[in-house]
């Protein structure tokens, strides 16, 4: 048995370890946001927060997300509010929106970590999450908008 | 008569004393000579103490398998000239452009650690793995990629450029984890010129015989 705590919520799996978090994340706990893309951690479309960390869930086992805390597309924000939530419907960010899931935990991890990013600062975060539909221009202006909206919420950061 | 026989058995006596000295001395300094000849390396129980014997034709020697083995793509792709990592055969920047950041641990979203894991992920040109998946810090860059071999020796045992590592942690460094990793490079990748155990002799070979760098061309 597995222990892991994804969005907060504890759940004991009899599953094989080695099964990517992706697999369980999907088809054991039923979470579907977060999107398969390449399967080898070249495009960024399964990005999930494994102690915060933007990690690939596609080549991350379950035996390495076992006893920590994971959260998905699902759980950054009880309401969809994450300021990067906001930014992204208010420039209206996606295309086909296969993708912005992962954009979007990407993203939030640079702005935790960098409450004012430039745009080379978007770049070299956002770098290893592709877009096919060639979103990257307003996903720039959404990471600006969405920085901007955190300030504003939290002005000691 | 008595006073000149007193004389001469205080000088007799200085003279044994100084020839004593003389004997005890030289035994010695032979003894610590062949300290510094008998081994390379005396092994103690918790660490490695390294001893030079210097010889710079066989510390040469040495250097030029360590220098194929560092500038193989297993080593040389995580020792950058810029602060992307390198990837492939032909060590071409590392695809979605990767930094460096502060540590070498990259940066924000593109840290090592989100695609590269403890191990390697199956399958051919998949990531590779290890727990400490990292490049050299920006404060120690250690740069191989472009580096003659005169260079590369210089830099390799310049404390200011070496992370301050001495002899002995020099030594162990070829045991390090990552280093290892160079020789489990994941499906799809050629390993280094030689073994690990090869490259290891020749690394303390040339470490032990005084670090020579080669002469520049």
């Amino acid at each position: 048995m597995t222990t892991i705590t994804i969005n907060g919520k504890q759940h004991q799996l009899d599953v094989d370890p080695h099964m990517p978090l992706l697999w369980v994340i999907r088809d054991i706990i039923g979470l579907t946001g977060t999107k398969f893309g390449c399967g080898v951690a070249q495009c960024g479309a399964c990005v999930v927060h494994l102690n915060g960390e933007a990690v690939r869930s596609c080549v991350t086992k379950l035996s390495r997300a076992a006893g920590q805390n994971v959260v998905t597309i699902e759980g950054l924000s009880k309401n969809n509010n994450h300021p990067a939530q906001i930014a992204w419907n208010e420039e209206n960010v996606p295309q086909c929106g296969y993708c912005h899931s992962g954009q979007i935990m990407s993203a939030a991890v640079l702005l935790r970590e960098n409450a004012n990013p430039s745009d080379e600062d978007i770049d070299a975060a956002m770098a290893g999450n592709i877009c096919r539909c060639g979103t990257y221009h307003r996903i720039r202006k959404a990471i600006h908008l969405a920085a901007q909206l955190q300030r504003k919420e939290f002005p000691s950061r | 008569m008595k006073q000149q026989l007193g004389i001469k058995v205080y000088y007799r006596s200085t003279i044994r004393t100084f020839a004593v000295i003389g004997i005890l001395s030289s035994m010695i300094c032979i003894m610590a000579f062949g300290l510094n000849t008998e081994k390379h390396v005396i092994h103690h129980s918790a660490s490695i103490i390294p001893v030079v014997k210097k010889d710079s034709v066989a510390s040469v020697n040495a250097f030029k398998q360590v220098y194929a083995v560092l500038t193989s793509p297993r080593c040389m792709n995580c020792h950058p000239s810029g602060d992307t990592p390198l990837q492939g055969e032909d060590s071409h920047l590392h695809t979605m452009s990767p930094e460096r950041g502060v540590e070498g641990k990259g940066v924000y979203a593109m840290k090592c650690s989100n695609c590269h894991q403890p191990t390697n992920t199956p399958g051919l040109h998949s990531p590779p793995g290890n727990p400490n998946w990292h490049l050299p810090p920006a404060d120690m860059k250690m740069v191989f990629q472009g580096r003659t071999a005169h260079q590369l020796a210089k830099q390799l045992i310049d404390p200011k450029q070496n992370g301050y590592k001495d002899l002995e942690k020099l030594i162990e460094h070829a045991d390090d984890g990552l280093v290892l990793a160079g020789w489990n490079p994941g499906e799809g990748r050629k390993l280094p010129p030689m073994s690990h155990a090869a490259f290891k002799k020749a690394w303390i070979t040339w470490l032990t015989t005084g670090a020579y760098a080669p002469e520049e061309k």
